[in-house]
């Protein structure tokens, strides 16, 4: 049974580990995943811990549905306080782990303290031991997990591993598990780094039963028919999220030139189309791969085709690639797409974060706040691929001083390079925004200051709001399963109504981060898909846990502001540049130069956006200042927090 | 019946999902462990092949069987086992060339692919088409298909010519 999945606490500094059963009440009140892990979190950190420290955390999980007759359900998640913002780092990976997790028994680790020499943890079947991770130290991404599979003899292990940058405490190193499913945000690799653990393994047998599989096989028969047929999801599965970014860009959303432009001009060469091209001719015609039991299939394959690492095998590029090593730095080339995704995967690094600072430090050197002698000698200048590849290198291995200063971040990198370094900084709560240009789409800038982890476009982002969607459409998806009769636009550019399908996306986000399943599979790029009034069935079939729309709300609800009391247990201030639920100057003083007729000119008025925050904050039951009422802490049985129940 | 599951492994995408709805269907529990077919994946290369039973005219497994537990069923025309007979002594594990018959140490029984009796539920969940239930003569004439169409295209570009 799903439910009957255990939670293991581990303490690497004395090696006692204790299973634990997590209570049904707990799971009632946050089901799992990243819900139960902000609980967790909530309860095994104290305030102001060295996010480096053994007083730091870091939780693995599955969903509650993960390994269950539901599709997708592969999602792994990861939290700890991160090292890169210093507030709630998160971040939540694809593949195989999970699964594989919860045929071991678990559904919840729990890591303490820190080991004395390099370690990983191997589970299987319910037993747990820290073994030796010597001779795994210094070795990729990849390398770890087949050097694992080899001294164990089993080629069924899955593992979550960290490379040579969480070793180096990059502070945005990732966890990563097979090719390229990657842990990206918030640095937890570089958590993982710090309490010298290098990888968790596992290898499960043991059944996880299904509570009605007759009925549960139906109804995944039904809801994977519901999926495939999402023609977002159908042109995912052929070209991958590459090709988001070739739409976006082709009207101007996204970031160029450390967003100096939205748009990427000359771009034929990393056009999605072209990538594809590129997979085919190296992997043949089916290339598509995917994730534990989904249809989308949306991860392309393919060989780098020429240059220093040509015939490199490696899976992606997905759209922040192309926005990292493509439109940011303003490389135009395929192959320094394609190079700079293997690189990131090999070495375990965000691909994101680091794009945004390498663009970032050569807005810099553009404008003479950077020097020569500071980076090196290297011209660091947009567009030169090759000082873009050597930077990844760099930074990894904190080669140089300017790298150096890179990888411990953005905000810590802006006080050492000092100036007016901060300003072109394009972050949120010290961690950068999506190669994405969110001026023209209030909603979406929205989303991008108030996300829990930082800026980011996974945790309340309203896609959907670029379809112009009847006003009825937006009602039956945002007026469900709690009544909202606000107002509701079906026009991008505005700015009421907003704040609403903000908080609405919010919480169906965290609900599929707590089932444990792909953000594909709801209502994220598409408006038909799944989402809460579907989850009450997939859940009851799968494991007997009875549940209303309502009630996945509130738990989806409940989560997110324990996941809003951990960042104001570790500072966030409202409109703190550095720690708040606020955008660089850039989205309200410079409008932007590219674009369709609708974004050309378009910035976002600082006023609107300051009422949005009021109005969110609201809904949320926040008070002006961004921390939560006492009514709406008792409405969520949070005022006894930290309850320490688990 | 001349059904058979016809694997085309290209097109395999590696999800797993052919495991997950197998062990469902069979077991009511989800656990690969228990799955009549396995997905092998070469991931360093993005190679994934998934294995079942070919049902073989001659099977390896019915001939050595030293109880006569392992039959061919004659309406499907598919191998099968009978666990009533079965004595667990793992011959045919041991003899199948394809690896295809399966030992499931939770319940102490010898697995393998008995069609879902009819209607394949790794087949009915592909939806890449990587694992095919068709009759056999179906396979050979896709195949011909298949080349006389790369046959017509050269012959039509030698007439341009």
């Amino acid at each position: 049974m799903a439910l009957d999945r255990k939670l293991a606490i581990i303490d690497l500094s004395t090696g006692k580990i204790e299973t634990k059963v997590i209570p049904l009440d707990l799971r009632k009140k946050f089901l799992g995943g990243r819900a139960l892990d902000a609980y967790l979190l909530y309860n095994h950190t104290k305030k102001g811990c060295d996010p480096l420290g053994p007083g730091n955390t870091l939780l693995i999980s599955g969903g509650i549905l993960t390994a269950t007759c539901a599709s997708a359900t592969a999602r792994t998640h990861f939290m700890a306080k991160s090292p890169l913002t210093g507030l709630l780092g998160s971040a939540n990976m694809g593949g195989f782990f999970a699964p594989e997790l919860a045929w071991a028994g678990f559904h919840h680790l729990v890591i303490k303290g820190k080991a004395k020499k390099p370690v990983y943890i191997y589970i299987h079947n319910g037993e747990i031991e820290i073994r030796d991770a010597a001779y795994l130290w210094g070795k990729t991404t990849t390398e770890t997990q087949w050097a694992i599979r080899e001294e164990m003899g089993d080629e069924e292990i899955k593992s979550c591993v960290i490379g040579p940058a969480g070793e180096n405490l990059v502070t945005f190193a990732n966890i990563m598990t097979g090719i390229k499913n990657a842990a990206g945000r918030t640095g937890m690799g570089c958590v993982m780094g710090s309490k010298n653990l290098k990888a968790v393994a596992v290898r499960g047998t043991m059944d996880v039963k299904i509570a009605h599989p007759v009925e549960a096989l139906e109804f995944n028969k039904r809801f994977i028919e519901q999926i495939t047929s999402a023609k977002v999801n159908q042109t995912q599965g052929v070209l991958g999220t590459p090709f988001i970014w070739g739409a976006t860009n082709s009207w101007g959303g996204v970031r160029t030139r450390n967003f100096q432009y939205n748009q990427c001009e000359d771009s034929d060469d990393i056009e999605p189309e072209r990538i594809d091209e590129i997979c085919t001719e190296t992997m043949g015609p089916h290339h598509m791969t995917g994730c534990f039991g989904c249809q989308v299939h949306c991860r392309a394959q393919y060989k780098i085709p020429s240059g220093l690492y040509a015939g490199k095998y490696d899976e992606g590029p997905e759209y922040t690639s192309l926005g990292a090593f493509g439109g940011e730095p303003d490389c135009k080339s395929a192959v320094t797409v394609l190079t700079g995704n293997h690189l990131v995967n090999q070495y375990g690094m965000d691909n994101l974060e680091i794009g945004s600072l390498i663009a970032w430090a050569m807005e810099l050197y553009e404008k003479g706040i950077l020097t020569s002698k500071q980076t090196d000698g290297l011209d660091l200048k947009f567009g030169n691929d090759e000082a873009l590849l050597e930077m990844i290198t760099r930074i990894c291995y904190r080669k140089g001083w300017l790298a150096d200063a890179l990888a411990d971040g953005g905000i810590p990198a802006s006080e050492k390079i000092g100036k007016k370094s901060f300003d072109y900084l394009i972050q949120v709560k010290g961690m950068n925004n999506l190669h994405s240009d969110e001026r023209g789409t209030p909603a979406l800038a929205l989303n991008s200051a108030t996300a829990s982890r930082g800026s980011d476009h996974l945790r309340s982002r309203p896609a959907i709001d670029l379809y112009h969607l009847p006003e009825k459409v937006l009602r039956r998806i945002y007026g469900n399963p709690v009544p909202y009769d606000g107002p509701l636009s079906s026009d991008h550019t505005e700015y009421k109504g907003k704040p609403w399908q903000v908080f609405w996306q919010e919480n169906c986000y965290m609900a599929v981060d707590a089932l444990g399943i792909c953000k594909y599979h709801t209502v994220f790029l598409g408006a038909t898909l799944p989402n809460f009034d579907d989850w009450p069935k997939v859940i009851y079939y799968n494991t007997g846990l009875e549940m209303t729309p309502q009630e996945i709300f509130e738990i989806a609800e409940r989560s997110n502001m324990v996941e809003r009391m951990f960042n104001l247990r570790e500072g966030l201030t409202r409109d703190d540049l550095k720690k708040g639920d606020m955008l660089n100057h850039r989205y309200f003083d410079e409008p932007c130069r590219r674009g369709a007729l609708d974004v050309v000119g378009a910035k976002i008025d600082k006023k609107k956006f300051m009422k949005m925050v009021d109005e969110l904050y609201e809904f949320k039951g926040l008070d002006k200042k961004g921390i939560p009422k006492p009514e709406t802490l008792k409405r969520l049985g949070l005022n006894k927090e930290p309850s320490h129940q688990l | 019946m001349d059904k058979v599951l016809a694997i085309e492994h290209e097109k395999c995408t590696g999800c797993r999902l052919c495991e997950l709805v197998c062990s469902v269907k069979h077991d009511g529990v989800s656990n690969p462990a228990r799955s009549r077919i396995r997905v092998m994946k070469w991931e360093a290369e993005g190679l994934y092949i998934p294995m079942a039973c070919r049902q073989c005219d001659d099977a390896p497994c019915l001939n050595i069987c030293p109880v006569k537990a392992i039959s061919r069923d004659q309406e499907l025309d598919f191998v099968r086992v009978d666990h009533d007979i079965c004595i667990g002594c793992r011959s045919c594990v041991a003899i199948c060339p394809f690896g295809a018959m399966g030992y499931n140490s939770i319940d102490s029984k010898v697995i393998k692919c008995d069609l879902c009796h009819g209607d394949p539920q790794c087949v009915r969940f592909c939806d890449v088409k990587a694992v095919n239930y068709v009759s056999t003569t179906q396979i050979n004439l896709n195949k011909s298909r298949e080349f006389a169409k790369k046959i017509s295209v050269v012959s039509k570009e030698a007439e341009a010519l």
